[in-house]
């Protein structure tokens, strides 16, 4: 007997990879995370309650919630928002607006009757306030998409993956044209269509040459307390639809979170992706994925190698089971009382020589 | 030849000469006068106070790191009576040779000019130049139909002229023996060998730490990199260039070294550096040049097709379109073999008078000279910090790469040192690689000629540089290009053509430079 369900999912084939797998497409549960207005509600509620808790910006489906948001609308008059349509992904379908009239289509209006409503069904659409102060590099935007596993949700048990990319816009940003995709989305699907988009080149950066750049710039502890703060993202969202998720020990989950920095060096949560995207740009990027799925696969354990209190397999660190999870520490600085936290993202990713320690069979040790 | 204190006193008179009138020298003036109201100068021991007071200021510290740049950039002592030419560059047939390739470069760029009816220099239009102060911060979104420019020349253009130099007063045709030279270079320059550079990298030794080999995972960080992270940030309060130097030679931490450099470089992005970046971009506003467009060729051809260095195309422009400009730089002259190239106000060639210095800067880009900067933008984002950085390691390193000289950081020397250890320590893979017709010069001139710059990850570059500026040396270069050679001698030994030699040396993205150079030059077997 499989204790997991695999099945080929056409929309997660890796490039010239083999590799398929199912998410539960059935349960409620796991669409609550995928379809991006799942989530939102999910967090939207939770922030009502805890004001703050995770760094995302306002966040209304339309066309169910419009009223809400349009009194968020008014108390920010001149900001910025964009529409992202829900069940879509690679960038199609999104634009940015600042007048409500141009999204009028989206208004829920009380008088309209039955059947104008059946006839003129509008897709549904999120509208999430736009962040106008990005970091920059060179004048360019980016966003971070970070990789993180989940095991089982109650227990909360999750891992983040070491590596991940910068994906950034292949043009300089500016407030002043909104119609410009190329400037304000990152999605390499659409950047692929930009007019100077070369395709050897690609516009990502890997999460270590990210990394480096940003310690380069504004030294260790800056970047130390910024990842810290990006990993909080990760599991709070999580925490926030623990509840509502269909728990299942015998399924896992792949997000690809959107991190987006503002100037001051403070993430915030775009979007997190159920399934993330597993084509390649590059020869690098093929590798990095292929490894990702592979190690993936270490955790899933079918063969039953592992032990069970692992907190690194390959590229991925144990980020949370059900607490916190430290990194090891030695005898010395036990006296300390700085722990910190087991994550690594941008940080050197040995993990052939980590697997080869790992999965070394001890002899004499059954294995069922 | 002259004694050592006369040496000593014309170097302290030259330094003195060079420094008077900066602004360094007015604002310490300015401090000396100002401090005289404090309680504690005393008239009778004034000298002494004003200079304690200085001292504990930090003003002293200040000019010291002044002088010690001075002292980085100064012709190499000499007699008195020895005209400029001899002090660029003593010997006769390195002279010859570089004024004869500088007119090839000069013709190749006026036909250029003429072919494509393009000015050398021209006065923007209002409205262009309004046009260009919009898009100062965007210049990478310009598409200028630049098919008809092409660079004026390329790094093996140049390789050609440094293999057919010749020494005449050396008699080089004796039989091929096991004396003579496999390689292409065949000037007999002095270079160090690998006992006598033993000596010299000392840090880089085995039991000395690195940063590059021992801050990695799997070495405690107690070991090593902690302690040295802290020196560092004392280095950094102390505010001393020597230390800051001395420092770097067992590599900069991450977080620390934008400003490790800048301070060995003595680069301080004071209010007039400032403002004379911004005259640089006025400059660049009010006419363009042709060199622009083999700048702007460059950038899109190297920088703007690299995986990493893509994102900073802007910053190369603001640079390197400004430096194009900077007067200042015909400074280094005075120690570059080099001379830089004049060109004649129309319809007056040859007379001197209507002689202008064209670029203004002396220096002709070529094929992969945006990426001397590229690597820089991942620790500077401001554009005249960045400026200031870039153009005190061009004329301290940079142009050592593409001049004809017998200096020890030259390319020729680079070359020789780069081949000699080869044949030395390699000598069945040099033969091999000989007999097959790929030479290995010709493949590693390029990694050199660039610094490596492109060709290895940033990170692992930026090692590299740091020891470059650690040791005030680009020998480390061709130390490390005959390392590559010897990490990769197995799969170099069953290649069969300079093609395939090519193939097995394309990519350097993987190798990590810090243990490939300790290795070859601490394990080899003498």
């Amino acid at each position: 007997m499989l204790p997991r369900n695999m099945a080929k999912n056409k929309t997660s084939v890796g490039y010239k990879g083999p590799y398929g797998y199912q998410k539960r497409r059935d349960g409620e549960g796991r669409s609550c995370v995928r379809y991006k207005c799942g989530l939102t509600n999910t967090i939207q509620d939770v922030l009502r309650q805890r004001p703050g808790w995770i760094e995302v910006k306002e966040t209304f489906e339309l066309p169910s919630e419009y009223h809400l948001f349009v009194e968020e609308f008014k108390r920010s008059p001149g900001s910025t928002w964009i529409m992202k349509p829900v069940a879509r992904s690679q960038g199609k379908g999104i634009f940015l607006f600042r007048k409500l009239k141009d999204i009028t289509d989206w208004k829920k209006d009380g008088s309209r009757s039955e059947e104008q409503r059946d006839e003129t069904q509008v897709e549904s659409y999120v509208a999430q306030r736009y962040i106008e102060n990005p970091y920059l590099i060179s004048g360019r935007k980016f966003d971070l998409r970070v990789y993180v596993l989940v095991t089982s949700y109650i227990p909360l048990r999750t891992w983040l993956y070491r590596d991940g990319f910068a994906r950034f816009s292949s043009t300089r940003f500016s407030l002043n044209s909104i119609d410009d995709h190329y400037v304000h989305l990152t999605n390499v699907a659409v950047q692929k269509t930009a007019p100077d988009y070369d395709p050897e080149k690609g516009c990502k950066w890997q999460m270590q040459q990210l990394r480096r750049y940003l310690t380069a710039r504004h030294g260790t502890k800056t970047v130390e307390a910024l990842f810290k703060d990006i990993d909080n993202i990760f599991v709070r969202s999580l925490q926030s639809v623990q509840k509502v998720i269909i728990n299942d020990k015998h399924c896992f989950e792949l997000y690809g979170y959107d991190i987006l920095l503002d100037q001051d060096l403070k993430p915030w949560l775009i979007e997190v992706n159920a399934s993330p995207s597993l084509t390649a740009s590059s020869q690098e990027d093929y590798e990095m994925k292929c490894h990702l799925l592979e190690d993936t696969l270490h955790i899933v354990d079918m063969e039953g190698r592992l032990i069970g209190k692992e907190k690194r397999v390959g590229g991925y660190d144990l980020m949370w089971n059900d607490g916190p999870v430290y990194r090891d520490v030695d005898l010395e600085t036990l006296g300390s009382s700085c722990l910190s936290a087991n994550t690594h993202l941008g940080c050197v990713n040995d993990r052939k020589k980590q697997l080869c320690q790992l999965l070394k069979p001890i002899p004499g040790q059954k294995r069922i | 030849m002259m004694d050592e204190g006369t040496e000593l006193s014309l170097t302290i008179a030259q330094i003195v000469q060079r420094l008077k009138g900066t602004n360094l020298h007015s604002q310490i003036e300015r401090q000396a006068k100002e401090c005289l109201h404090r309680p504690e100068i005393k008239l009778e021991s004034l000298k002494d106070d004003v200079r304690h007071f200085l001292k504990a200021s930090g003003w002293e510290k200040k000019l010291q790191n002044a002088v010690y740049r001075e002292l980085h950039v100064q012709p190499p002592p000499c007699h008195p009576a020895t005209p400029p030419e001899h002090t660029k560059e003593p010997l006769a047939y390195m002279r010859k040779a570089q004024a004869s390739w500088e007119k090839r470069i000069l013709k190749s760029l006026n036909s250029m000019c003429t072919e494509l009816g393009v000015p050398l220099a021209r006065k923007r239009p209002a409205i262009e130049q309004k046009e260009l102060t919009n898009k100062w911060n965007e210049m990478g979104t310009d598409e200028p139909d630049l098919s008809r420019f092409r660079p004026v020349y390329a790094p093996k253009d140049f390789l050609e002229v440094l293999i057919s130099l010749r020494n005449p007063n050396h008699d080089s045709s004796e039989e091929a023996s096991s004396k003579s030279y496999w390689g292409l270079v065949q000037v007999p320059l002095q270079v160090r060998d690998i006992p006598q550079m033993r000596e010299a990298y000392s840090e880089l030794c085995l039991t000395s730490g690195q940063l590059g080999i021992d801050d990695l995972t799997h070495v405690p960080p107690d070991l090593f990199e902690s302690e040295h992270i802290r020196i560092g940030k004392k280095v950094l309060s102390e505010q001393d260039s020597a230390a800051a130097q001395q420092y770097s030679r067992q590599g900069c931490p991450t977080g620390l070294r934008a400003d490790l450099w800048s301070l060995i470089l003595n680069s301080t992005n004071s209010p007039e550096d400032v403002l004379h970046y911004n005259q640089l971009k006025a400059g660049v506003i009010h006419h363009d040049l042709l060199v622009d467009k083999l700048i702007y060729k460059d950038v899109k051809l190297t920088a703007s097709n690299d995986d990493y260095y893509f994102v900073f195309e802007d910053y190369l422009y603001q640079v390197l379109l400004c430096f194009s400009r900077d007067t200042a730089v015909l400074d280094h002259f005075s120690y570059n073999s080099a001379t830089p190239p004049k060109s004649y106000i129309q319809g007056r060639v040859g007379e001197e008078e209507f002689a202008v210095v064209y670029p203004p800067n002396g220096v002709i880009p070529f094929h992969g000279f945006s990426m001397y900067v590229a690597p820089l933008c991942f620790l500077y984002n401001e554009p005249s910090k960045l400026y200031a950085v870039f153009r005190e390691m061009y004329v301290r390193y940079f142009f050592r790469l593409h001049s004809i000289s017998s200096s020890a950081s030259g390319i020729v020397s680079l070359c020789l040192q780069f081949e000699r250890l080869l044949q030395t320590h390699l000598p069945q893979l040099f033969y091999h690689l000989r007999e097959i017709g790929a030479q290995p010069l010709r493949v590693a001139f390029k990694w050199m000629v660039r610094a490596f710059s492109g060709y290895l990850s940033t990170d692992q570059l930026l090692l590299l540089w740091d020891r470059v500026l650690g040791y005030d040396s680009l020998e480390i270069v061709a130390v490390l290009a005959a390392a590559v050679f010897a990490f990769r001698a197995e799969n170099l030994m069953e290649v069969t053509s300079l093609a395939s030699a090519e193939a097995v040396l394309a990519d350097l993205s993987t190798l990590k430079v810090m243990p490939l150079i300790q290795i070859f030059l601490f394990a080899t077997v003498i």
